[in-house]
């Protein structure tokens, strides 16, 4: 038994007591955030409530002003991008986060370079990797090739690109922010088959959306962040159905509107 | 497999148009062949306005003595370019650099310990300065510019503006292999020719390479993957510090002799030379190899119209000419993506 409650313990990562301020303004107000291993996460918060920064802080782009960051349940120091990435988390940003005047190989293998000895790149290993991850989330076509530049393709497909690199190494958890936002309604739905075959393979992952429907049908757990606290955190048996969560949601941003009225 | 989804249209990849190797070679070095054109068409017009003196090899020799302490300069800058920065402190840092090379040489010892000397003369100031301009979060258009002036004033501090000669250079090994003849051809150029391979391969198949052009695309994004941008930009400078340094020994060995100008000359050939070669102003990509190919057309200007029979106040105007036919022609062989 003993064993069993410290695997319990052992998030993927975990986030505690989070804070970020910008001199006296308060993005994130203590926010704790954890993820088990296989499990599928869903981030929902209204625009400007921290969603973002939360997850930016997860990526290690953003340094949290206060609060802890554990990984597998050890405390990490110097959290950055590439530890982040060492500890198996990769994030497809909200703007994509690509370089688009390279090739869609130099993208996929931006700050991981297959390099042999001196540092060489091993460009024809690239390539075929390059392929072959295209290959598995069906992300070929004759019109482009893995050499093709970024800024030639279309927003479905530079999110093809986001994706590609996130899979690049075998990841713990993926954090996808907001995946689908501009994108054609085939261009969505594709993305959503990636997810579930990401699932599907026992990887854990963070689904950040403004479409509670989309993340209603993704997640397992939901967590609710408004004006950069935990409002609400509830797993799918809990809720019930999608229209109790928009429900919650109204109901998280009525307080204010009450709040108002006790002031007078 | 069956339930993958298609991102895209589903289909082989291999006979993709720009996979065939003659269209690629020429789609991915478009900007270089584009600067070889207008070289060559340059030298041809030369070739016609006066074919008695465009024959003759020693015009060319004179030119490619000199041509490789640009080199040594231009492929690095490509490099500075790329990365979204600019320096316009490495005249200076050149002048510093042979200034310990021609100080070690005079001083009795041998030009190899010289040569080392201005390496890491070089090296330290060009790391110098990347530091200061990343870590300070200056401009780079500003703070190499001050750079410029100021090491340009220890210099004439230390030297109290005299020259440094170092005749008995000629009889060393070091003299041997880096600036005599090799069956009529300037070693030099040999030299200069094998650095810029090294860059352009550096620059494309290397890992430094690859980072240096996500930096200089979106730097935000090469942060967000794990790249250390600061460092990656500090690295370009002090290589360009390396570049200026090498210049600076070839210069000083071709000419015996050290002056407090040294590399004053070179800042806008130079500089002109990375944009003529085919390398756009905004970062993020360039060409090495297109550089090289820039600075000999530059060099050739001046030779080329005085041999043409034109007087020498035509140089500038024809350097002007060269540069805006240049960047009008890589302005509609290259576009921006956004």
């Amino acid at each position: 038994m003993g064993t069993f409650d410290l695997d319990m313990a052992q998030h993927i990562i975990e986030l505690k007591n989070i804070t970020k301020s910008y001199g006296t303004v308060y993005a994130l107000g203590g926010v704790s955030l954890h993820v088990d291993p296989g499990e599928v996460v869903g981030l929902i918060g209204d625009n400007g409530a921290g969603k973002s920064t939360l997850i930016k802080i997860l990526a290690g782009v953003i340094r949290p002003t206060s609060g802890e960051i554990l990984v597998n349940g050890e405390l990490v120091n110097n959290w950055s991008p590439a530890r982040s990435r060492g500890a198996g988390i990769e994030t497809v940003f909200q703007d994509r986060a690509l370089a688009v005047q390279q090739s869609i190989v130099r993208n996929i293998f931006m700050g991981r370079e297959l390099a042999g000895p001196f540092g060489w790149l091993n460009l024809k290993q690239q390539v075929s990797e390059a392929e072959r991850l295209m290959r598995e989330i069906g992300f070929t076509s004759k019109v482009f090739s893995p050499n093709s530049i970024v800024g030639q393709l279309s927003g479905g497909e530079r999110q093809g690109v986001a994706i590609a690199r996130a899979i690049l190494k075998q990841a713990n958890l993926i954090v996808l922010d907001e995946p689908t936002t501009a994108l054609s309604l085939t261009e969505t739905a594709k993305v959503f088959h990636f997810v579930r075959q990401v699932r599907a393979s026992g990887r854990s992952i963070v689904f950040i959306g403004h479409n509670i429907h989309h993340v209603y049908d993704i997640a397992e757990r939901f967590v609710v962040i408004d004006r950069g606290r935990v409002a609400m955190e509830k797993t799918k048996s809990e809720i019930g159905s999608a229209q109790e969560l928009i429900e919650y949601m109204e109901d998280v941003a009525r307080p204010k509107a009450g709040a108002l009225e006790e002031g007078v | 497999m069956a339930d993958t989804a298609k991102l895209g249209v589903t289909g082989a990849s291999a006979s993709h148009p720009s996979e065939r190797p003659v269209r690629k070679f020429l789609l991915d070095n478009r900007a270089a062949l584009g600067s070889l054109a207008v070289f060559v068409v340059m030298l041809l017009i030369f070739f016609v306005a006066n074919p008695r003196v465009f024959s003759n090899w020693g015009l060319y020799a004179a030119v490619l003595t000199t041509v490789p302490v640009a080199l040594f300069m231009t492929a690095p800058l490509v490099f500075v370019v790329t990365s979204g920065e600019i320096d316009l402190s490495f005249p200076a840092v050149m002048g510093l650099a042979s200034l310990a090379f021609a100080a070690v040489v005079q001083a009795g010892f041998d030009p190899f310990l010289g040569i080392a000397a201005a390496l890491i003369v070089g090296a330290l100031l060009g790391f110098g300065v990347g530091a200061l301009v990343v870590y300070g979060g200056l401009s780079s258009l500003v703070a190499t510019l001050g750079m410029n002036f100021m090491l340009r004033g220890v210099i004439l501090i230390l030297t109290n503006s005299k020259s440094i000669a170092i005749p008995g250079v000629g009889d060393t090994l070091a003299f041997q292999i880096t600036s005599t003849e090799l069956w009529g051809i300037p070693v030099q150029i040999i030299w200069a020719i094998a650095f810029v391979i090294f860059c352009a391969l550096l620059y494309n198949r290397h890992k430094f390479g690859a980072q240096v052009h996500v930096v200089g695309d979106n730097p935000d994004s090469a942060n967000e993957m794990g790249i250390n941008v600061n460092w990656t930009r500090v690295k370009v400078f002090g290589f360009m510090g390396v570049g200026a340094a090498l210049a600076g020994v070839f210069s000083t060995m071709i000419n015996f002799t050290w002056w407090p100008t040294s590399g004053d000359g070179y800042l806008l050939p130079v500089i002109a030379s990375v944009f003529v070669g085919g390398t756009p102003p905004w970062g993020g990509i360039g060409t090495v190899i297109g550089g090289a190919v820039g600075a000999l057309t530059v060099s050739f200007i001046q030779t080329g119209v005085v041999g043409a029979g034109l007087s020498g106040f035509y140089v500038q105007f024809f350097y002007g000419l060269i540069i805006i036919l240049s960047l009008l022609g890589h302005r509609f062989n290259q576009t921006r993506y956004r």
